[in-house]
């Protein structure tokens, strides 16, 4: 998809070595006064070895590896804060990192005064701040307290402005992201995924350091996988998971690996004809701020079907109990067009989100619009999970509204 | 040449906008807190005016033979003051912001060019102020007054040839800040600042005419010669020697040379020594 656009961000053969004295010569006494002790001796950390990887406008880039990897270095590489030790850097267009919020934020300064200092850090002239001045300071909600002094705010409100500054301004052509942006509390990470998504249907240039599998999943294109220093694997954002769970949590991959396959032949029965090759959920984890949840199913005909299928799924929670169903004759959907082998049908399934917190399970089936016969239906075919911060004991928990007028 | 200017604008884009940013919080920054404010650029040289004048002018009368001696002595102190703030400020610029360069790339020049920016503001409201006692003193204005400008550009160009040297080795070497600190000591006494150069003259010329070898020294006598005294003793009017008169700029040159190469060759490693 992004194969043919222009490389933005080209890293060849970079390495990276820290010289670390194991005592610091700082002092010129030391450096100068003692010539004739031994040198404290040196160790010589190699932070990355021979890196080289490619980066496409428009590609949302993923960088994955555990604590110490050497992720971080690479990130700060391509930055431009550290220099290679060989190897070579080249980025086209404006590059604006996002290794830590509020970067240069002074406390003795106003909120106003701030913006416009950490504006400029980020290489934005007091004019183009000027022109999303108001935007930043609406997406922060914090109009009131702009000129007052930042040391008098509370550090959530600090990290409001910061985001809201880093993410108005930047409209650059490439961003470099750590995941450190994306901590703080379920509202703000709601907000930064939403700000990933904006990017994404931007098609922004972005790298994304993390090791969230499975925020890289939702939105890296590609992804690359560093271990001890190295690239281990590079691929698609979904097989650079896959590996790095194979690495790291074994556990977890084997449960992964059993569900796909699984996922593959089991849970599927009826008399045949049709088969429910593939089922897609947009977003396998979901909130209360999604209005809509949707999901795709591909059947592939095996033998002509001349008055056509007829299409249902289920959705039910954990405790095995079906929550709702329903079927393309039943939401008038039927199509009596004649299907012939080997055809394959999408299917789009969307529907209010009125999911209470859980883990839900969607079973898709085909059946004869003649006689019924379910042609195949497919047990637990997919799951997703729902988070849901009103909790209710109820099965259900549609968006529901009330107004109190007291007359 | 317009289209020159606009390429050069743009490839330096970031460093103006950061740099012109700098200069303005630091400005904002300098007084925060304190009751007057801003008041106080324009008070600290006043006081140190009155102190000069109580001190030199009543008690230890020397420099009598030099007509308006106390404003002679205020522009000197200026010119000093000018200097040990631009090189101190240097000194701290690299280190100081050691936190925003582990995080952010710009250009590292940028930070030290602020710093010495920030002093030229105050210079300008101490000359300024000097100005003023110029008048009240009834020193006769002459077009020579327009040499000054080139003198202090001369001194511009050396404190921060200076700044960029210390805040790239104190990056190293955090004995420098205490270095340069006995250094700023010695040269307060070892440049003719608050005394007349007749003074050392009268002594040994050779001594005298060392002294007068500092770039700084050189700086400020000159300025004191167009401003304020035409009969200023100056490098150039000790020295006959065209060869030997040259000296003080040939060190602000040599001295900015090896600045900015030492700077540029230690820069890019900032971020990891710091």
């Amino acid at each position: 998809m992004t194969t043919n656009q222009p490389t933005v961000i080209d890293i060849n053969a970079v390495s990276k070595d820290f010289v670390l004295p194991h005592e610091k010569v700082d002092s010129i006494k030391s450096a100068f006064v003692n010539p004739f002790r031994k040198q404290g001796s040196v160790e010589v950390q190699h932070a990355l070895k021979n890196i080289s990887f490619e980066v496409k406008k428009g590609e949302f880039f993923g960088i994955v590896g555990r604590n110490g990897s050497g992720k971080s270095t690479l990130l700060k590489i391509i930055a431009g804060i550290y220099k290679p030790t060989t190897g070579s850097v080249n980025v086209t267009g404006r590059l604006v990192p996002f290794i830590e919020l509020g970067v240069g934020f002074n406390p003795d300064l106003s909120g106003r005064e701030n913006v416009y200092l950490n504006g400029a850090l980020m290489g934005f002239s007091s004019k183009e701040v000027d022109e999303k001045y108001d935007a930043i300071v609406a997406f922060a909600e914090i109009e009131r307290f702009m000129d007052q002094k930042l040391k008098n705010y509370s550090s959530g409100m600090q990290v409001r402005l910061a985001f809201s500054v880093a993410t108005v301004l930047a409209e650059s052509d490439v961003l470099l992201i750590d995941e450190v942006l994306a901590v703080g509390d379920a509202d703000f990470q709601r907000k930064c995924f939403e700000y990933f998504k904006k990017l994404k249907r931007d098609k922004k240039t972005v790298i994304f350091v993390s090791h969230d599998m499975n925020a890289v999943r939702e939105y890296c294109d590609r992804a690359l996988l560093i271990n001890d220093s190295e690239v281990v694997f590079q691929g698609t954002s979904d097989q650079t998971a896959k590996e790095y769970m194979r690495l790291f949590m074994p556990e977890q991959y084997q449960a992964q690996q059993d569900e796909e396959v699984k996922a593959q032949n089991q849970g599927k029965w009826g008399t045949g004809g049709a088969n429910i090759e593939k089922i897609t959920i947009d977003k396998r984890n979901i909130t209360q701020d999604d209005k809509d949840f949707t999901f795709t199913v591909k059947v592939k005909a095996l033998q002509d079907f001349p008055d056509g299928l007829l299409y249902g799924m289920t959705i039910k929670n954990q405790q095995d109990e079906g929550l709702l169903g329903t079927n393309s004759r039943i939401i008038r959907k039927e199509t009596k067009e004649p299907i012939r082998s080997g055809d394959i049908v999408e299917l789009n399934w969307s529907l209010s989100n009125i999911f209470n917190e859980g883990i839900y399970i969607i079973e898709p089936a085909i059946s004869d619009p003649v006689n019924m016969d379910v042609i195949q239906w497919w047990d637990d075919a997919a799951r997703f999970t729902v988070r849901h911060e009103q909790k209710t004991p109820y099965k259900v928990a549609p968006p529901i509204n009330l107004e109190i007028t007291k007359k | 040449m317009s289209q020159m200017i606009q390429q050069l604008m743009q490839r330096y884009r970031y460093s103006l906008i950061l740099l012109n940013q700098l200069v303005i919080t630091d400005f904002k920054l300098r007084y925060k807190g304190s009751f007057l404010g801003y008041v106080w650029s324009l008070l600290r040289p006043l006081m140190t005016f009155a102190i000069l004048y109580v001190v030199f002018v009543n008690f230890l009368k020397i420099g009598a033979d030099i007509p308006h001696f106390a404003v002679y002595l205020l522009f000197g102190v200026v010119l000093w003051n000018y200097f040990t703030e631009v090189t101190s400020n240097g000194l701290q610029a690299i280190v100081g912001k050691g936190d925003l360069m582990r995080k952010l790339y710009f250009p590292r020049y940028v930070i030290v060019i602020a710093g010495s920016f920030s002093a030229l503001i105050n210079l300008g409201i101490n000359l300024i102020v000097v100005g003023i006692f110029m008048a009240v003193n009834g020193v006769p204005f002459t077009w020579h007054l327009i040499l000054v400008i080139p003198l202090i550009i001369e001194l511009f160009i050396f404190s921060l040839s200076i700044a960029f040297l210390l805040s790239a080795l104190y990056v190293k070497f955090r004995d420098v800040s205490y270095i340069w600190e006995v250094i700023l000591q010695a040269g307060f006494y070892a440049t003719p600042v608050l005394y007349p150069i007749s003074l050392v003259v009268d002594r040994s010329e050779l001594a005298a005419k060392v002294m007068l070898m500092s770039p700084v020294a050189q700086v400020i006598q000159d300025a004191r010669r167009f401003a304020i005294s035409p009969d200023t003793v100056t490098t150039s009017s000790l020295i006959s020697n065209p060869f030997i008169q040259v000296i003080p700029f040939l060190i602000v040159i040599v001295l900015a040379i090896i600045s900015i190469m030492y700077f540029k060759k230690k820069a890019p490693n900032f971020a990891e020594e710091i």
